[in-house]
C-alpha cells in the first residue's frame, strides 16, 4: 500500500500527577468533527485526560471510540462521568451525551480556558469548515461567522495537498516556509481547482515547497476575509488542526498585522471545542444538582 | 451575540446578521420572508435555551440567490417585520 501522507497521528494523554478519585465532579466534552473526534475528561473543571482520533463514517461509533481512548489508562468508567456535552458537526449523535451545544460556544469557552480571559478573537480552522468568533472576557460569544460553503481554508484541503505532493502533513507548514521568495498564491482556494492548478505548477517545474507556499498563502488570504467581517481584535488565537500548520499561521499573521498567541504546551489546539464542552458540562451539572 | 449568516466570495459579500440579544423569538420575520430563508431555532445563551431567528441550513450557502428577489429594496420584508431591529443585511455585489 502506498504511504498515506495526509495521515496525522491519533493519540491520547493523561495530565500527570492527578487522581480523578479525589475530584468532586468529573465531566466530559466530546467534539465530533468532520475529520477528527476529540474527547476530553475534566476533573473539577481542570483538564484531566483527552484523546484525538479520526472520525469514521458513523458519528456514534466515532464518539464511543474517542471516549474509550480517553478513558484508557485512567481506571475510570463512563459511569464515573457525571455529565457529558456533545459538540461539533456530529454533536447530536453522541449516544452517551446529556446534551448538545454548538461548537461555536464551545470553542470560545475552550479558548478562554486555554489562553485566558484576554482572548477576544478565535479562529477555528477545522476539517471542513472555518469559524471566526469574537468573544468577551468570560469566553461568551459576542459575534461569529462560519464558512462551510466549501472546503477552502480547512484541514481537509491541506490533507489533499499533502497527498498530492507526497509530503507528510506535519511537514507541510515548515516546508512551505523554506522558499527563498514568496510565490503568488494559487488563484483559487477551492480544493478541486487549487489541486489542478498545483498539478500545472509542478509540471512547469515548480519545486514542492513553492507549490505548498502558494497554497498556504491562498488559504491564509481566504480565512483573513472571515476575520475582516467580525473585526479581529487582540488577543487572537487559532484552534483546530490548522493551528499546527506554521505555514498558514505565519502568513495569516502577516496579513492581519499581529501575532496569534502561541500554542500552549499542555493543550492541543484541536481540543479547544471539547474542553469548552466539558466546562459547559460542569456548569450544567452543577445547575441541575442545585435545582433538585 | 451577533450571528452572521452568509459568505463572501468572488462575486461579492452577502450576509444576514441576527442579534440574538435583541431577538425576542416572535417569529414575525419567518412569516415575512417569501423565500422561507428564516426559521426559529433554539440556541443556548448563558446556559439558558432561547428561541431566536436563524437562516436555515439549506439557504446559508446560497443567500445571494435566495434573497435576490427582495433586493435591491433598502429594507427587505424580514428587516421591516422585526420590531426589535435585530436583523441587518450586508449586500455588496461586486
Amino acid at each position: 500500500m502506498s504511504k498515506e501522507f495526509w495521515r496525522w497521528p491519533e493519540y491520547r494523554r493523561t495530565v500527570p500527577g492527578k487522581d480523578w478519585k479525589n475530584a468532586e465532579v468529573v465531566t466530559a466534552g466530546v467534539d465530533i468533527g468532520s475529520v477528527s473526534s476529540k474527547a476530553v475528561i475534566m476533573t473539577d473543571g481542570e483538564l484531566y485526560a483527552y484523546s484525538i482520533m479520526r472520525t469514521g463514517s458513523s458519528s456514534p461509533d466515532s464518539a464511543q471510540k474517542a471516549m474509550d481512548r480517553a478513558l484508557e489508562e485512567t481506571g475510570m468508567k463512563l459511569d464515573d462521568i457525571k455529565y457529558t456535552v456533545g459538540t461539533g458537526y456530529g454533536r447530536v449523535n453522541v449516544p452517551f451525551a446529556n446534551r448538545a451545544i454548538t461548537e461555536i460556544a464551545c470553542h470560545a469557552r475552550g479558548a478562554n480556558y486555554i489562553w485566558g480571559p484576554k482572548v477576544r478573537t478565535v479562529l477555528d480552522m477545522g476539517g471542513q469548515d472555518c469559524k471566526a468568533i469574537h468573544c468577551d472576557e468570560r469566553g461568551k460569544v459576542t459575534a461569529f461567522l462560519m464558512n462551510d460553503k466549501c472546503a477552502a481554508g480547512t484541514g481537509r484541503g491541506m490533507e489533499v495537498f499533502a497527498d498530492l505532493l507526497s509530503v507528510p502533513i506535519e511537514e507541510v507548514g515548515p516546508m512551505s516556509l523554506s522558499v527563498d521568495k514568496e510565490p503568488e498564491p494559487v488563484s483559487s482556494t477551492c480544493v478541486v481547482f487549487a489541486k489542478s492548478e498545483a498539478v500545472g505548477l509542478l509540471r512547469k517545474g515548480w519545486p514542492k515547497n513553492m507549490v505548498l507556499a502558494a497554497y498556504c498563502s491562498a488559504m491564509a488570504n481566504r480565512v483573513s476575509e472571515l476575520l475582516e467581517k467580525i473585526k479581529v481584535e487582540k488577543e487572537f488565537v487559532i484552534t483546530g488542526g490548522i493551528a499546527k500548520n506554521i505555514g498558514v499561521v505565519k502568513r495569516l499573521e502577516n496579513i492581519i498585522g499581529f501575532k496569534a498567541l502561541p500554542i500552549q504546551e499542555k493543550f492541543d489546539p484541536m481540543t479547544a471545542g471539547s474542553i469548552g464542552a466539558a466546562l459547559f458540562a460542569k456548569a450544567l451539572y452543577e445547575r441541575s444538582a442545585k435545582s433538585t | 451575540m451577533i450571528v452572521h449568516y452568509g459568505y463572501k466570495d468572488g462575486s461579492g459579500e452577502y450576509f444576514i446578521s441576527v442579534d440574538t440579544d435583541k431577538c425576542n423569538g416572535c417569529g414575525d420575520c419567518v412569516e415575512a420572508c417569501p423565500a422561507n430563508v428564516l426559521e426559529m431555532t433554539t440556541m443556548m445563551i448563558d446556559l439558558e435555551d432561547k428561541l431566536v431567528a436563524a437562516v436555515t441550513e439549506e439557504h446559508r450557502n446560497k443567500i445571494k440567490y435566495s434573497c435576490a428577489p427582495c433586493k435591491p429594496e433598502e429594507t427587505p420584508p424580514c428587516v421591516s417585520a422585526c420590531k426589535q431591529a435585530a436583523i441587518t443585511h450586508t449586500w455588496k455585489p461586486q
